[in-house]
């Protein structure tokens, strides 16, 4: 497959009017009698990059998936207030803990996500190509996904999310599986699509991951939110004592 | 034990001589199973997936249904199509009762639940895996089913390989549609019937071990294509 210069490639678009804020109210989520969020009020506006952190079963996750618009709450809203809001469900990606590549090449991966977005082969091509090129995966274009390192999956991942050019990308504890190497590229790789203005949400219970890339910590513990905080002052003194026993990596659930 | 080494014997002396009989069996053997199969296929594949993906009332029942019937008894399903295709059925205007037609219509019947069964199988493991990420990526319900046939489709060729070892190797469907005519629906199971009925046994011991062997030989070039497919696509 040739590939196309980088003079020819078309500008990715910047896309409409912006989705955000995303507003959640008394969003609430139960399963099985048991009440898995409870009440949550958050305001997510474009700019930062926010982190949800919080152990294990705080709703970390679950949040995430509700704000994508994957799970659906028990009560509550969760809206898109900006002025394209309703180009909402494909103004945003998400990358999961696993990369959840499909059986065929790297290249052909990335592509896929842009044919499901109905975009011309032409544009398709070029814009994988940019995708790969900025994750660095440019070399492994026509390997088989499947035959990467678990670091190397993760990139790919987050190109075919960075190809759909999201104004939010969701990320589900992106690097839980990887090791440490690998764990910095993808960070740097999460920073990078930052710096194009995408707004990130990330959750992680890395707090040093959550160190190097938050600007703004939401912090979650029993399906509670605790504690909302621009970073740096979260982590140089967290108000509420749940989020201090936290940083100081005493367990809690 | 004797006739087992007669059974070889004539297995090697039928394959040796290359017996015009013997090898117009094996065609048709294959003809019917390998044409039984592809329809299975093309029918259960798709509904396998669909089972799969779908959410509708009654599915549950559907699924259970489909699986139990994997066991349907040849016979039972002979003489169901026996009955359909016979002149007074309501399909005898086809005409095709005990022609090689009619034993691919038994032997469709006969396997496309097992390819079905175990596409579903396969297929909901996949979505179960995929389905936020397909989601997420905004692929309708359709697009998902065909994406998850091609994600499987190395495992899916072990279901419909079932499905033709299913119908190579059984005799009462073809036996009773087929009605066992010499050069015209004769097949290596019910050769080997007629044989054993004739008291023949070496001979339809011979037929056995060559039919085993064509089963053999269909499974191991399938798992070679497969396989040096596989290693291009790294799946």
């Amino acid at each position: 497959m040739a590939r196309p210069a980088i003079e020819d490639q078309i500008a990715i678009p910047a896309g409409g009017p912006s989705i955000q804020p995303l507003v959640l109210r008394d969003l609430c989520f139960s399963a099985g009698g048991r009440v898995l969020l409870d009440r949550i009020n958050l305001v997510l506006a474009a700019g930062v990059r926010t982190v949800m952190l919080g152990p294990n079963g705080a709703g970390k996750s679950l949040l995430l998936r509700i704000c994508h618009g994957l799970i659906s709450p028990s009560s509550g809203t969760v809206e898109w207030m900006g002025p394209g809001a309703r180009e909402a469900r494909v103004r945003q990606a998400m990358v999961f803990q696993r990369p959840m590549l499909l059986r065929r090449s790297v290249f052909a991966n990335v592509d896929y996500a842009l044919a499901v977005r109905r975009l011309p082969k032409a544009l398709r091509t070029s814009r994988a190509w940019t995708a790969l090129e900025v994750t660095g995966l440019a070399g492994l274009a026509e390997r088989p996904a499947g035959v990467l390192s678990g670091g190397e999956q993760q990139r790919v991942a987050l190109a075919r999310a960075w190809a759909l050019n999201p104004e939010v990308l969701f990320l589900d504890e992106p690097t839980a599986n990887l090791d440490p190497a690998a764990t910095r590229a993808v960070e740097e790789a999460i920073a990078g699509i930052a710096l194009g203005g995408t707004k990130i949400v990330m959750t992680t219970h890395d707090l040093g991951q959550a160190r190097r890339l938050a600007e703004e910590i939401v912090f979650l513990h029993g399906g509670r939110l605790v504690e909302r905080r621009p970073a740096a002052e979260f982590f140089a003194e967290p108000e509420h004592d749940a989020a201090r026993a936290f940083l100081h990596g005493e367990l809690l659930w | 034990m004797r006739e087992m080494s007669q059974a070889f014997a004539s297995a090697v002396d039928l394959v040796a001589r290359a017996d015009p009989e013997l090898i117009e069996i094996v065609q048709l053997s294959l003809q019917v199973s390998v044409s039984a199969v592809s329809i299975a296929a093309l029918i259960g594949i798709p509904a396998g997936a669909a089972l799969a993906v779908f959410r509708f009332p009654g599915r549950r029942g559907l699924v259970v249904t489909v699986n139990a019937m994997m066991g349907l008894p040849p016979v039972v399903v002979g003489l169901c199509v026996y009955l359909l295709l016979s002149r007074s059925g309501p399909l005898g205007g086809w005409g095709i009762l005990f022609t090689a037609p009619a034993m691919i219509v038994a032997q469709t019947i006969l396997i496309a639940p097992i390819v079905t069964a175990l596409s579903r199988a396969v297929i909901e493991d996949l979505w179960l895996e995929l389905s936020e990420q397909l989601r997420s990526l905004g692929v309708g319900t359709a697009r998902a089913v065909l994406t998850l046939i091609r994600e499987a489709r190395y495992r899916l060729l072990t279901a419909v390989l079932a499905g033709f070892g299913r119908a190579i190797a059984e005799v009462g469907a073809v036996l009773i549609v087929g009605g066992n005519i010499a050069h015209h629906t004769r097949v290596m199971t019910t050769a080997i019937a007629l044989e054993t009925s004739k008291g023949n046994l070496a001979l339809a011991l011979g037929l056995g071990v060559i039919l085993i062997a064509v089963s053999l030989l269909v499974n191991a070039l399938v798992y070679l294509t497969s396989g040096i497919a596989r290693r291009y696509s790294g799946a």
